[in-house]
């Protein structure tokens, strides 16, 4: 891209922007449900957005979707403001929640829905809808209604319905929420290879932050309405832009005022996470990268596969910690309650971050 | 439990339980393992109801057609025979009352589901809560009055001097004739039975999830399409209801046809017979008629699957 001459390149040489949502605001009526966002969605990229409920990722879709009009803002698609366009002439497509099947429709009926309504012929519906009900394994169960298909089919033909009319980019609403675990680990492989294999953009929207961490090219973060941060989930989780970022994202131990000052020298907030501490007994001494605090075990739950200790720091506040039961039985880590120890880790995984609300967020500067 | 104690704390042996609580006990313990019996309880009397006094009677109708009178002493002679349906057959009028019956419930049928499927659909899926609520119990206000006060209500409305005719004279309009005439027939069967309709039509639209409405504009439908691919195919059994309330009480009506109308129903020609005539047999074959109208609207309607998602 960058070799074409400028004159005949008038797009920007950056990676196109699939989807540019700016300054996109909804309210119903008192109620801010989204105050303010603006992020960019690149082509071909799997998106997410992740956050609690109630914290307006829902109803962006639902505007990118157009199902809601914005009070104010624009939604680009593929360079085209859409903000105005009802959703019928978007050229994107939704999987729902609950899926949306229509239940008087067979399985084939569903998915060849979107080709009939758009007016397309009869051979090429035949093909499409062959190649989308294959994809998603559902040959076999073409002629049967919804009604008769199990939680993970009925997954699969909503997918097949929203992926067969080949839209630029397809929204995905919790569609993983109503399937049990390991069908939705099995899903979310899947989902994550067909999107790769089709190369289409998808916006994921989820509440799960493993989800959203296994799945994603990048995500979004949002809190009331707003996008706390934005990166690949390596970056999102190694380095969270603000407390509420580090503690949505895994756990996460923040310490903040006197705690951070005895251990870091600054009164700056700073996040940990519990994985990155090493259980050490108090007599050790640190290394040169490392930072480390004195403290006393106060619970232990042990979790099989690796141990969670909280430990209550001399500096005040507490951490909790994470170790892998390598060498430990269940009887060896719960004697450890009441243990002094020292807590050690190295000083590029401790992060300093902004606390809650806009104000504090100046500190992340210093 | 076999003690109680008294407001003085005096620990007095219970009374040994009464005949009656012991038989309570023993009928509880019967329903209890016996699920048959609890069902009989259930069901019995409403079904004592349906089988033997409804159905018994229809069934006494459908004998008592084959009866007839004597054309001289007027008395009812149990023959026999197919005079009644020869008389129904031969005699035109017959065929045209029932006929015109059958046109107008037709009519009025269709009538109330153009009606009702926009109020419903407002209702349903547009209207505020408090909208909502106002509205049914505004459609279901009228039947809290008497159906005589309403009939009459109309005929004051539609008569030659009436309100309506009223109206256009003052407005320079004219007059027009709507009193006493199948017209008028129409429009008060509509007015009577819109609520009925209007129910379960709004019943089945308001089933209807938003996110289908949503997924088939978000597949490329605008709202025709899906109104007419979507919306349409899921509430049909409830439309299918309504209309089957609009057809069969037009069907069966004799009071409208006297007060509003011009003309004469199946039931006007049923009520002379018994009342005035006391032919009961010929009454009791031509009411076969509308019993037969009735059965093949119902098979139709079960052949459209408008009973599957009941």
């Amino acid at each position: 891209m960058d070799s074409l001459p400028a004159a005949s390149q008038p797009q920007p040489r950056v990676a196109a922007a699939e989807v540019r949502l700016e300054g996109l605001r909804k309210t119903f009526g008192d109620v801010v449900a989204v105050a303010g966002v603006d992020l960019e969605v690149r082509e071909g990229e799997f998106f997410s957005l992740l956050g609690p409920s109630g914290c307006g990722k829902t109803t962006c879709l639902r505007m990118i979707a157009g199902f809601e009009e914005p009070t104010a803002g624009r939604i680009v698609l593929h360079g085209r403001d859409v903000s105005g366009l009802p959703a019928y002439e978007r050229d994107v497509n939704t999987v729902f929640q609950d899926y949306a099947l229509f239940p008087h429709m067979t399985v084939h009926d569903n998915v060849e829905y979107g080709l009939v309504v758009k007016g397309i012929g009869r051979a090429e519906r035949r093909r499409r809808v062959g190649e989308a009900l294959t994809m998603m394994r559902l040959d076999r169960l073409d002629r049967r209604k919804p009604g008769e298909l199990s939680g993970g089919q009925r997954q699969r033909v909503a997918l097949a319905r929203a992926l067969v009319n080949q839209p630029r980019v397809l929204l995905l609403d919790e569609p993983l929420g109503a399937l049990d675990l390991k069908l939705r680990q099995a899903m979310q492989i899947e989902l994550k290879s067909i999107q790769e294999r089709l190369s289409m953009t998808f916006i994921y929207v989820t509440h799960d932050q493993e989800e959203a961490l296994t799945m994603s090219d990048r995500m979004a973060v949002m809190n009331q309405g707003r996008v706390e941060q934005v990166g690949s989930p390596a970056e999102v989780y190694e380095r969270p832009a603000t407390s509420f970022v580090a503690g949505f994202v895994g756990a996460s131990n923040v310490l903040s005022g006197d705690a951070a000052l005895a251990i870091t020298g600054h009164r700056q907030a700073i996040t940990v996470r519990p994985e990155k501490i090493r259980l050490g007994s108090a007599e050790e001494g640190e290394h040169a990268d490392e930072v480390s605090a004195l403290g006393v075990v106060r619970d232990v739950v042990y979790v099989g596969a690796f141990t969670r200790y909280v430990v209550e720091l001399d500096a005040g506040g507490e951490l909790v910690v994470l170790q892998q039961n390598l060498t430990m039985s269940s009887m060896d880590v719960l004697q450890a309650r009441g243990r002094r120890v020292r807590l050690f880790w190295n000083r590029q995984h401790s992060r300093v971050i902004a606390t809650v609300g806009g104000d504090q967020k100046k500190e992340e500067i210093g | 439990m076999a003690e109680t104690l008294t407001r003085t704390g005096e620990r007095l042996a219970a009374p040994p339980p009464s005949a009656v609580r012991r038989l309570r006990h023993a009928i509880g313990r019967v329903l209890y393992r016996i699920p048959a019996a609890r069902l009989a309880l259930l069901l019995g009397p409403i079904l004592l109801w349906m089988v033997v006094i409804y159905l018994g009677s229809l069934g006494l109708l459908f004998v008592t057609s084959f009866w007839r009178q004597d054309s001289v002493t007027g008395a009812i002679v149990q023959n026999w025979g197919l005079t009644n349906y020869q008389f129904l057959v031969q005699e035109g009028v017959y065929r045209t009352i029932a006929i015109r019956t059958v046109g107008i419930a037709l009519a009025v049928t269709v009538t109330d589901i153009a009606l009702a499927i926009p109020i419903a659909y407002y209702a349903a899926r547009i209207a505020s809560p408090r909208v909502r609520t106002l509205l049914l119990l505004s459609i279901v206000l009228p039947l809290w009055s008497s159906y005589l006060v309403r009939v009459y209500a109309w005929r004051t409305i539609l008569s030659g001097d009436g309100v309506l005719n009223w109206s256009l004279h003052h407005v320079h309009l004219g007059s027009v004739n709507l009193g006493f005439s199948r017209w008028s027939l129409w429009i008060v069967f509509s007015y009577l039975w819109l609520p009925y309709v209007t129910l379960p039509v709004y019943a089945a639209l308001e089933r209807i999830p938003n996110s289908l409405i949503e997924a088939s504009t978000d597949l490329g439908a605008r709202w025709r399409t899906t109104f007419r691919r979507v919306i349409l195919p899921i509430a049909f059994p409830g439309i299918v209801a309504g209309s089957i309330f609009a057809f069969s009480l037009t069907l069966g009506d004799y009071i409208a046809p006297d007060l509003v109308g011009d003309t004469e129903f199946i039931g006007n020609v049923i009520y002379q017979n018994v009342g005035i005539a006391n032919n009961i047999p010929f009454a009791a074959a031509y009411a076969i008629v509308p019993a037969l109208v009735m059965g093949v609207y119902l098979l139709i309607a079960r052949q459209l699957k408008a009973f599957e998602a009941l």
